[in-house]
Order: C-alpha cells, then structure tokens, then sequence
C-alpha cells in the first residue's frame, strides 16, 4: 500500500459490482439449475460452470488488485464490534469467493466428469475420482453456497445501512457512480 | 443506533426498506430453489417416484440398479464424420467403457423378471474428449415427456388398478410400449440385444451441416428368443454369468446405426418411432472385450448422463436427456455418499 486511499480504485469498484452481478446469479442459478429437470438445466449448468470458473480467475485479480492499491478506512466512529464485523465479513466474503469455484470443480472432477465449458473450453482434471472427496466436495459446494448467500444479503443490509442509515462514507467508497472526490475527512 | 447525530427521524422508514430488500431477495432465492413450489418436478421428486417400497437400493444407481462392466473399442469406419466431426468418427479405434444393466431399482433383481435391459456406454477420443450414452432395448420410449414418465412411476407405483388406467387414457402413447413389453421376443443374452438411444441429438460436421439424429446398437450375434419361464429357470443372475463366458471365448460386436430424421419426423418425442425409409448410416463397430463385475469395476464410478457429449453432438429438443442428466447426477451423488453400503472388495483404488 503507497498511501491511504479515499476511495477503492475505480478497478475495484468495477470488479466489485461486476463480481456481485455475477456471484448473485451464480447462486440463483446453482439453486434453480439443481431443482428442475427441465430443458433448462442444461444451459443453467453451462452457465454456472463457464462463471464460477471466470469468477475463480477474477477473484484472484480481485485479491491483487487489494494488495496493490488496499482499502479505504472504516470511519474513526464506527464501533469497534461494528468494524470486527466488516473486517470479518469481508475475509468470509474473499473466503467464499475462492473456495465456492475450487469445490464446484473438485466435486467435478471426483465425479469423473468432464469439465466442459462454453465454448468446448476443457478443464483437465486434477483429482481422481472418489466418492468420498465427491461427497465431501459436494455437501460443501451446497452448504457453503447457501452461507455465502446469506452473507451476501448481510452484506447488502450492511451497504444500505452505511447509505441511508448511518450516512457515512462507507458506500461512497465502492459506489459505482463517478463521485466528487472532495469527500470529507473522517472526524 | 448509539450514534448519535447521525441516525436521522426518517431511519425508521429505511430500516424497513432494508428489510423488504432483504426478505425479498431471500424469498426470490426461496422460489428459484423451489422451496415454495413443492410441485414442481425436481430430480428428487423423480428418484422419490423411482424407489420402491423397500426403499432406495443404497450405493446404487437409483434405476438400471444391476449391471455389470464392460471395456473394449469403438471402431470408427469414418462414416459418420459426414454427419458429425465428433472426433471418434474420424477412422480409428477409440477405447470404450461401458456397463449392461437392467431397468430395475433392485440391484437384486432376478433377471427373467426385468423386462428393460440397457447399455450405458463412454467413447473416449484421443485426446481424452468423452461421450457418454445410455441406451435401452425398447425401439422406442413409453412416454413422451419427463412429467409423463414421473406419472407413470407413480401410477406403477400405486396399489389402486385405477391408477394405470387414469394414467394411460391421460398418455395414450404408452399402449405401444404396453404391447412391445408383452409381445416382443426376450433373449438369453445381453449380447443379442439391441440398444437404441431413443432420444435425438443433433449432429454438426465440418462444415456446419446439422442433421437430428438417433442411434442404435445392432448385435452381430444371432438374437435367440427364449422364453420368459425358461430364463428364470436359469437362474437370477443368468444374464452376466452369460456375458462374461461368451466375451472371455470371443468378443462381441455391435454396429452403431445412425438414423437421420427428416422435417416433420418427431425428433422431440421418444415414444415416437421414425419411419422406417429413414436414412440409416452405419459409423462403426463396438467391441466388447472384457467383462468385469460392477463393484470393483471400472463404470461403477461414471455417471452414463447422456448429455456428456462431444463437439459435433448437442442436445436437441427432445426434453429428455436434460431431465436425465439432471436426475442421474443426482442418483450419483446419493449413491456416491452410500459408498459404504455398497464397499469394494479391493482395499483401495489407486
């Protein structure tokens, strides 16, 4: 970190409200896709399969580009309990975002499927198979998934709360409209 | 809020917006999981209509339950790259992993008893590209949807002889599977039967030509019909202890025959045969040459979902293989989670 930004920078923000698009239909699809049998299925997977393994390659520019530029201060104000909070939240959030698209993989390839992408793109296997790792994999892949939706929607709640409730900076720091930049100092 | 000058009279209000934000987009995520939908056909509801009274048969596929492997070769005549530029139909030999299996939850079945018998079937390419197929012998299916053939489980299912009969006034295409499950001829042999993909999928070759297709595997061995009672009296396992004598003497041989469907032909419904004028291209002969036990064997751990497919072959809008793959997947993690009820023999994979 050079100095202590105001602001994410503008990559940031861009991949944070790309990512969250992204990450919201990846778990309504991956909920959706398992409980039809229908026609869908199939493009839903697809799908499912072709982002998890786009947002596993953007998480890790994500992660880069944090350790380049850093974060924003919370503000001097906010409760202790209240920045524990965020800090921990985020590490779950950085947490979900890398293990989600490992174990979807993993229970891929411990179910000796191929990894077929859109476009034919084929991922090799790294695993053999196995039932154990597959179930393993696999009841994580699930629960996790339904965790990381529910820390999305505290997330949500939190940004919104920082918005029209508390009224702080916190969401000018990732808001994805080009802002003024003469924001004020934290008191 | 203990901030004091920062929390305006109006937070109220926002704090309900949050909440509705929230409880709405949870109860959106509630709907698309179909928690709030219990009729919508979902795979568990398919396995639920699936499993006996007995229960699931555990460690199992949860149908075509008993089976047995095979390996062999799929040899290409370089035929079909006319039709497909799947890479397995460019002339040459391409490893083959598969499993006969019979149409049954019960993993125990007396094999007299089991009226569907089926093949599910992996080519692999060169370069490691897959296509996984499973087929049954029926020239065609009993229903003509995935929602028909969850009605028919659940109508076989019930006690009531009404049932049956509610159910096939309501799907009258099931009297021709009706009529071929009590007049066609049964063999003695896995190897004299046929094995139809009954679904379609779409072909596309090197130029971008689609064709809709479907596939049969021919037998080279002569069918001999037998009757039902003389198959039971040869005990219940009759079938694989006849498979693996007849592949150890010598092994054995199927033609896969593609069929080409014509505007209009029903490529959407399996129940439907397609006229028999049909354009029918031979692609090459399936070898059998190993037969191996399921528990140790080498299909125990692959899932035959037909919509593992090669470039060159997709879907088409036959909504089964969608409903399949769905449903299968799902008997294969359940299945997969029941290792122990079903424990290999060796000590442990490599």
């Amino acid at each position: 970190m050079t100095s202590v930004p105001q602001r994410f920078a503008p990559i940031q923000r861009l991949l944070h409200w790309l990512m969250a698009i992204c990450i919201i239909a990846m778990l309504f699809i991956g909920v959706g896709m398992v409980s039809t049998v229908a026609q869908k299925y199939l493009p839903l997977i697809l799908i499912h399969k072709t982002l998890g393994v786009a947002l596993l390659v953007l998480v890790l520019v994500r992660l880069a580009l944090r350790l380049h530029f850093g974060a924003p201060p919370l503000p001097a104000d906010l409760p202790p309990a209240m920045k524990l909070g965020a800090r921990l939240s985020h590490l779950l959030l950085y947490g979900f975002m890398i293990v989600m698209p490992l174990l979807g993989l993993g229970m891929l390839w411990a179910a000796a499927y191929p990894v077929v992408l859109y476009g034919g793109i084929r991922i090799p296997a790294l695993l053999p198979q196995s039932d154990h790792a597959h179930t393993l994999f696999w009841n994580a892949h699930v629960y996790l998934g339904l965790a990381f939706f529910a820390l999305v929607l505290l997330h949500l709640a939190a940004a919104l709360f920082h918005a029209l409730i508390r009224r702080d900076d916190v969401f000018a720091t990732m808001s994805p409209l080009p802002q003024r930049q003469q924001m004020k100092p934290t008191e | 809020m203990n901030q004091p000058g920062r929390v305006e009279r109006s937070s109220l209000g926002w704090l309900v917006l949050i909440a509705a934000v929230v409880g709405g987009s949870a109860a959106a995520f509630a709907y698309t999981a179909g928690w709030l939908t219990p009729g919508r056909l979902t795979p568990d509801r398919m396995l639920a209509a699936l499993t006996p009274p007995s229960g699931p048969p555990l460690g199992h596929r949860r149908n075509h339950a008993k089976g047995i492997c095979f390996t062999g070769t799929f040899e290409a005549n370089g035929n079909g790259v006319e039709l497909s530029r799947a890479k397995v139909f460019v002339q040459g030999r391409y490893p083959i992993l598969g499993r006969f299996n019979l149409g049954t939850a019960d993993p125990n079945a007396v094999d007299a008893t089991v009226r569907v018998r089926g093949m599910g079937l992996q080519i692999s390419a060169a370069d490691g590209e897959e296509w996984r197929m499973a087929m049954i012998n029926p020239p065609f299916f009993a229903v003509s949807t995935p929602d028909a053939f969850h009605d028919l489980l659940v109508a076989a299912g019930k006690k009531d002889p009404e049932a049956m009969k509610t159910f096939i006034s309501a799907n009258p295409e099931f009297a021709a599977f009706a009529a071929w499950a009590k007049a066609a001829p049964w063999t003695g042999s896995y190897a004299e039967d046929s094995y139809n993909s009954l679904n379609s999928f779409v072909f596309t070759n090197a130029k971008g030509d689609e064709h809709t297709v479907r596939w049969s595997l021919v037998p080279t061995a002569e069918p001999a019909a037998i009757a039902q009672a003389e198959l039971e009296k040869r005990g219940p396992d009759f079938l694989e202890q006849e498979i693996t004598t007849r592949v150890k003497s010598a092994p054995q041989r199927w033609t896969m025959v593609t069929t080409v469907a014509e505007p209009g032909d029903p490529t959407a419904d399996p129940s439907k045969a397609w006229p028999d004028n049909r354009r029918k291209v031979q692609v090459g002969t399936l070898v059998v040459q190993r037969i191996e036990p399921e528990r140790d064997g080498p299909c125990r751990d692959i899932n035959f979902d037909p919509t593992v497919l090669p470039q060159g072959v997709r879907v088409s809008d036959d909504p089964f293989p969608a409903a399949r793959s769905s449903v299968y997947r799902k008997s294969y993690d359940l299945r997969a989670a029941e290792a122990g009820d079903y424990p290999r023999t060796e000590v442990a994979k490599p």
